[in-house]
């Protein structure tokens, strides 16, 4: 018998991540739109969701650059916003080293929603490379078709949060870290972090207080084991 | 923007995702670093559930944003399946916001 796909016990994963997939797609949808109804040509945003894969960075270097702030500064802002997955790479980045091409892929579809989900399966770690691998596969395609249609629906510009999409995001996040937060060191961590992030949010650019966030950990840092100590 | 824009963001991107498992690839991983790495991305998440929460276009998002997000954090603290979390949260939101609260 040939296996089935998905295999059952990673169901689950395949079904959420397939149903986040339609809030993704209509967000590239308005990527898409937004760029082409700014006056670029329509390979730009094309080439620009399937080669950088990351919305936050694109929503960001396209307001920079339509608000006459120059490339430079666009990018600047682009990169910004992506630093928080050097914390994503560090905590799932073993899910992906192994050959040079999933080394490749891995670090190329590092997405929130692919950390998040991974995290999610816990100390499984079978589970969490097929969680990373199916959310972050799935993303990639909405995302791509999003923007390809966005890009042909010629300035009919979506917007996602008619439909409360901007809400869907953040209580998607949620709904993953929470069983996380049931550690209490982790917990306290992350309540600081956030505090911190919130405070700040209003007078930092977009992408810095979620790094702000990190002093959190030292809320809680693990001390060493006493015999850690006397060696 | 041209071309040479797109593939400059697209290298930049992909640099920032290669630093952390190129850093992690570099040292022996102890189990408390481990620890503190997965607990260092769980608070930048959360982080990131709060300022997508309250925050839009560098202000306040109105109070239809939040109250979604809130529905849906009760529903995954009852357990409800993510894909209900998600629903909810939108709806509400969306409903909020067609009743006239931003």
């Amino acid at each position: 018998m040939p296996p089935r796909f998905p295999p059952e016990r990673d169901r689950d994963v395949f079904r959420d991540a397939l149903a986040m997939s339609i809030g993704i797609c209509i967000v590239g949808v308005s990527f898409g739109a937004l760029a082409t109804s700014a006056g670029l040509p329509w390979w730009i945003p094309v080439a620009m969701s399937f080669l950088t894969f990351a919305a936050t960075s694109q929503f960001a270097m396209l307001a920079v650059v339509m608000a006459g702030g120059g490339v430079l500064a666009g990018l600047a802002a682009g990169v910004l916003v992506h630093l928080r997955h050097i914390p994503y790479g560090l905590a799932v980045g073993n899910l992906y080293w192994d050959k040079w091409w999933t080394r490749f892929l891995g670090t190329f579809m590092l997405i929130d929603q692919s950390t998040a989900f991974a995290l999610a399966a816990g100390d499984d770690r079978r589970r969490a490379k097929a969680a990373y691998w199916i959310t972050t596969s799935i993303m990639f395609v909405a995302w791509n078709v999003g923007t390809v249609v966005g890009v042909l629906a010629g300035g009919f510009i979506p917007d996602p949060n008619v439909f409360g999409l901007d809400a869907a995001f953040p209580a998607l996040l949620l709904a993953l870290v929470m069983p996380a937060l049931k550690d209490r060191d982790t917990f306290i961590a992350a309540l600081v972090g956030a505090a911190l992030a919130a405070a700040t949010a209003p007078f930092l650019p977009t992408g810095i207080p979620v790094l702000l966030a990190l002093l959190g950990l030292l809320a809680t840092w693990p001390r060493r084991k006493p015999k850690e100590d006397a060696a | 923007m041209t071309m040479t824009a797109v593939l400059a963001l697209a290298v930049g991107v992909f640099l920032v995702r290669l630093a952390g498992p190129l850093m992690r690839s570099r040292v022996n991983v102890s189990e408390r670093t481990e620890t503190l790495m997965k607990r260092g991305a769980i608070v930048v998440l959360a982080a990131l559930v709060i300022t997508g929460a309250l925050f839009a276009d560098g202000g306040f998002a109105g109070w239809a944003l939040p109250a979604g997000v809130l529905v849906g954090g009760l529903l995954a603290w009852r357990r409800a399946p993510i894909l209900v979390v998600v629903i909810a949260a939108a709806a509400t939101t969306a409903l909020l916001r067609l009743a006239g609260i931003a």
